[in-house]
């Protein structure tokens, strides 16, 4: 195994855990996100909580993992992104602060007003960092302002508010249309009576929605932005910086990929019909179907603009020639290969006792059910 | 140019952070671990006494659980976010350990968590005996990969600088994670969890039998701690970080500040109880001292030195200067030198690269360091004496009082008097913040000894931070500690309700308050 292969396993793995984090806690931040705007009562709410009380925690390691896999597997990545995009991160994170807590504490006491505003948190919580997640994605579509001296310190020259552009907005709805698609589907499996009802009719509007503005998305991109190409020769088996290529900015380069390796249109076709069928299916009340063709169109989606960019991670658009690409952001070919092997056994592992543990608590939740256990339940 | 601001806001959000992270850690180490005991205990014997005390204390570990799931968020991603030179000089190294804790520790203990609570019904009594304990495995192995992580930064081994990529890489995985300092860390930073832990439970059981309220209850949760306490104290005090100190120069120079050793002594040295330490005089004032013991503790031996922190400096001073050389050379290869002349040289130096880094705090031009400036390096190559020396006593001296209290719980238990005193029982009250008080002073000793490097004797701080504002930090650190204020006055309020309200809180018709309770929830709906 070369280092090259090495560094195209990874550009797979983290693909891979951004589509599971974007399937697992995409869900249950599409819950979150629809708690306040689909329920009636105090009780309906803890249905929903209480549909991803067991899985949430589980599902979050998901995204710390990805972090995690990304500090090793693309340092550079981790140091550019997350410092760059600074204050974006950082309302990421105080979003997210919000649920462990809303969750665990919401229900641990009666008052109306403490549930209500716990309520809100977890409704922020959920719903903020899918669309800053989308927000981030559309913005490293059109490149970012970054460079690095000859020592490779990096520093970023653009502004919060200047990640707020029109593109990058449509890309954070779709994000979170798309999870909200996701955690209907999954309420369909969880819930009945007058919240399923609901729940029909919401992953019907959402999955519809997600499929248009993803497919809108897809025209401007086509159209409208341009792409990144690299314009030396490089070998891919070779120790790389991101110093050491030329790059430039070319109209309808994100559309390459697709003449290069014709096959790749299935993922924003898989994206925008997954999407369609799962709302579709959600409206015919198919939970387990709904669910099952939203995951798949959440992977289309995602392997939709990784495959865009391919092999760029992060373009700088003020200096084309110092973007990150999949062949100069990696670690050694030491640590790759390490992580590799861990990888390989630790994966299916956890995929093992996570899907145990659903299995464990597969069913539907009542009222009834939630009344009897009011004490020792969220 | 470095900005020191940014340097220093981001050393002070890093630490407002981490240290409250590290409020909740401890006690989801140490009450996984007790959770498992107890419902080991039920599964056994079968008492239903034992489940509830499973369920209680559960109750109490989710509400601390939830807070360090929350803070831990923070601590995952900030290295990216504020420390972006960090990341990437030493990411290949650094990322893995921190990878594989989410692979196989974090998504282990965060999965099962949720049968843990959920799952009483759906699972068998051994199942969830075994969703428990492996819980209490997967905080564990998280401690062991973080500590993995903090313990390279302490004692960087296993790896290289590589001039071509700039940055640190990985050489040997082993070392990495063999590595003594790491090994040490672990098991006192898990031991000081389960005194925590251990702490926690005596305390509101102490409550209970001073209210002489549910005594079955309180009586078995108290025996359990105790027992379990004393193990872990012992733990702490004999396995503790001492024994880490001879390995590698930060910990060398670690160990001379918190004893204020300014002074090489002839072996065996002294050991300074308590006095006040003057940076500036390189003297310690009104030192209290005991011959030999110093020695004895620090290197175990009666004839090896221990080096003091003056010796120390001069030996930096030497590295610095080698530093610096190694910087002009690495210059000339980043501008694409061939000569292997440079390249051999710069290989006979290149471990003091960090060193040479120093003096980029004092002087713009490494080319050009004035004798003044050398000597401004060489002074801040040595952390803040005073600080270490006086958070290392407090830590020994909540380390000794918890055994104490420990040793006594214990015979009580053995003898059967548990209760009996109800002086012991207030005295144990007021032992509830030394656990707090020990692990952040721990936590303060290691990571404040270690300055002023982020990566020892290789990255030092003020070169690890990210191209930052210093208005970034400030919002970001007002908004995280007004949320973080929020929400400890929320798991505050709640702990303290359910821990006064006991197992009746449970609501099984078993415990002494619930009609109390039943009757002021009516009120409150």
């Amino acid at each position: 195994m070369d280092y090259e292969f090495l560094k195209v396993i990874w550009w797979v793995l983290v693909g891979v855990l951004l589509i599971g984090f974007a399937i697992t806690d995409g869900f249950d931040m599409g819950v979150g996100s629809l708690l306040n705007v689909i329920t009636k009562d105090d009780s309906e709410r803890r249905i929903m909580i209480n549909s991803i009380a067991p899985h949430w925690d589980g599902n979050q390691v998901w995204f710390i993992t990805a972090g995690g896999a990304l500090f090793a597997a693309w340092p550079v990545v981790y140091a550019t992104s997350f410092s760059g995009f600074y204050m974006a991160m950082i309302l990421t994170l105080a979003a997210l602060f919000f649920r462990p807590i809303g969750f665990d504490y919401r229900s641990k006491l009666e008052g109306t007003k403490w549930r209500k505003n716990w309520d809100w948190c977890i409704g922020f919580g959920s719903a903020v960092p899918p669309i800053i997640f989308g927000v981030a994605f559309g913005n490293l579509l059109q490149g970012v302002p970054f460079q690095f001296d000859e020592y490779l310190r990096v520093s970023y020259t653009g502004s919060f508010f200047a990640l707020l552009n029109p593109f990058a907005i449509l890309c954070g709805l779709v994000s979170l249309l798309m999870l909200a698609t996701q955690g209907g589907a999954w309420l369909l499996m969880k819930t009945d009576g007058h919240l399923y009802e609901r729940v029909r009719k919401s992953t019907f509007i959402t999955g519809a929605l997600t499929a248009v503005l993803f497919g809108l998305a897809g025209i401007w991109l086509a159209f409208g932005i341009d792409g990144y190409v690299i314009t030396s020769e490089f070998d891919g088996n070779s120790v790389m910086t991101p110093l050491m290529k030329t790059a430039e900015l070319q109209s309808g380069a994100w559309l390459a990929n697709y003449s290069a390796v014709p096959w790749l249109i299935l993922a924003p076709v898989i994206g925008l019909g997954g999407m369609l069928l799962a709302g579709i299916m959600g409206a015919a009340g198919r939970g387990g179907l709904a669910f099952l063709l939203s995951s798949l169109g959440i992977a289309g989606i995602i392997m939709t603009a990784g495959g865009s960019m391919f092999p760029f991670l992060m373009p700088s658009s003020t200096f084309p020639s110092m973007s990150l690409t999949m062949w100069d952001a990696t670690s050694s070919e030491t640590t790759l290969m390490i992580m590799f092997v861990v990888a390989c056994i630790f994966v299916p592992i956890v995929l093992s006792y996570t899907v145990w543990s659903y299995f464990v608590m597969f069913g539907r939740l009542t009222k009834e059910h939630i009344a009897k256990n009011s004490h020792s339940l969220y | 140019m470095i900005n020191e601001a940014v340097v220093e806001l981001s050393r002070l959000q890093f630490a407002l952070t981490a240290m409250y992270h590290f409020l909740f850690v401890p006690l989801t180490l140490g009450l996984s671990f007790l959770l498992a005991i107890m419902e080991s205990v039920y599964v056994i014997t079968g008492k239903q006494v034992y489940k509830d005390m499973v369920r209680f204390w559960g109750k109490l570990f989710g509400i601390n659980f939830a807070l360090g799931v929350t803070t831990g968020l923070t601590m995952e991603f900030q290295f990216g976010t504020n420390w972006s030179y960090f990341s990437h000089y030493v990411g290949d190294i650094f990322g893995a350990p921190l990878a594989i804790e989410g692979l196989m520790a974090f998504f282990l203990e965060s999965t099962l968590v949720g049968l843990f609570f959920f799952g009483w019904d759906r699972l068998s009594k051994v199942k969830h005996l075994m969703v428990t304990w492996l819980v209490a495995l997967g905080s564990n192995l998280s401690a062991l990969w973080i500590l993995i992580a903090n313990g390279w930064m302490q004692n960087p081994v296993g790896s290289e600088f590589n001039y071509q990529t700039m940055r640190m890489e990985l050489v040997d995985f082993g070392a990495l994670l063999m590595n003594p300092v790491a090994q040490v860390k672990f098991v006192h930073t898990v031991s000081a969890g389960y005194v925590t832990g251990a702490i926690f439970v005596l305390v509101i059981s102490s409550y209970y039998l001073l209210k002489n309220r549910d005594l079955a209850f309180a009586r078995r949760s108290f025996a359990i701690a105790s027992a379990f306490g004393l193990a872990a104290t012992l733990s702490v005090i004999l396995l503790g970080d001492e024994s880490g100190y001879e390995l590698g120069e930060v910990q060398r120079v670690k160990l001379a500040a918190v004893e204020a050793e300014w002074e090489t002594h002839e072996a065996p040295a002294p050991f300074t109880v308590i006095g006040f330490p003057n940076q500036e005089l390189e003297v310690t004032e009104y030192a209290l001292r005991i011959p030999g013991l110093m020695g004895l503790i620090a290197t175990r031996s009666l004839d090896e030195e221990v080096i003091g922190l003056k010796e120390l400096k001069e030996y930096h001073r030497q590295r610095i200067i080698n530093g610096i050389y190694a910087n002009q050379l690495l210059a000339q290869l980043r501008q694409g030198s061939e000569d292997p002349l440079v390249k051999e040289n710069f290989d006979k130096v290149k471990d003091d690269l960090g060193y040479g880094l120093l003096v980029t705090a004092f002087a713009d031009d490494i080319n050009n360091v004035t004798e003044e400036q050398l000597q401004m390096a060489v002074d801040y190559s040595i952390p803040k004496v005073a600080p270490l020396f006086f958070a290392f006593r407090l830590m020994v001296a909540s380390g000794v009082l918890m055994l104490l209290v420990f040793a006594v719980a214990f015979y009580q238990n053995a003898r059967r008097r548990i209760g009996q005193s109800r002086t012991f029982l207030k005295l144990v009250m007021l032992s509830l913040p030394l656990p707090w008080i020990g692990v952040e002073t721990g936590w303060f000793v290691a990571e404040y000894g270690r300055q002023p490097w982020a990566i020892g004797e290789i990255l030092p701080v003020h070169v690890a931070v990210s191209d930052l504002t210093t208005g970034q930090i400030w919002l970001s650190m007002g908004l995280m500690t007004a949320l973080y204020t929020v929400f400890l006055i929320a798991e505050m309020y709640l702990m303290i309700r359910f821990a006064k309200q006991g197992p009746s809180s449970l609501h099984t018709g078993r415990y002494a308050l619930e009609k109390e309770t039943d009757q002021l929830k009516a009120r409150e709906v």
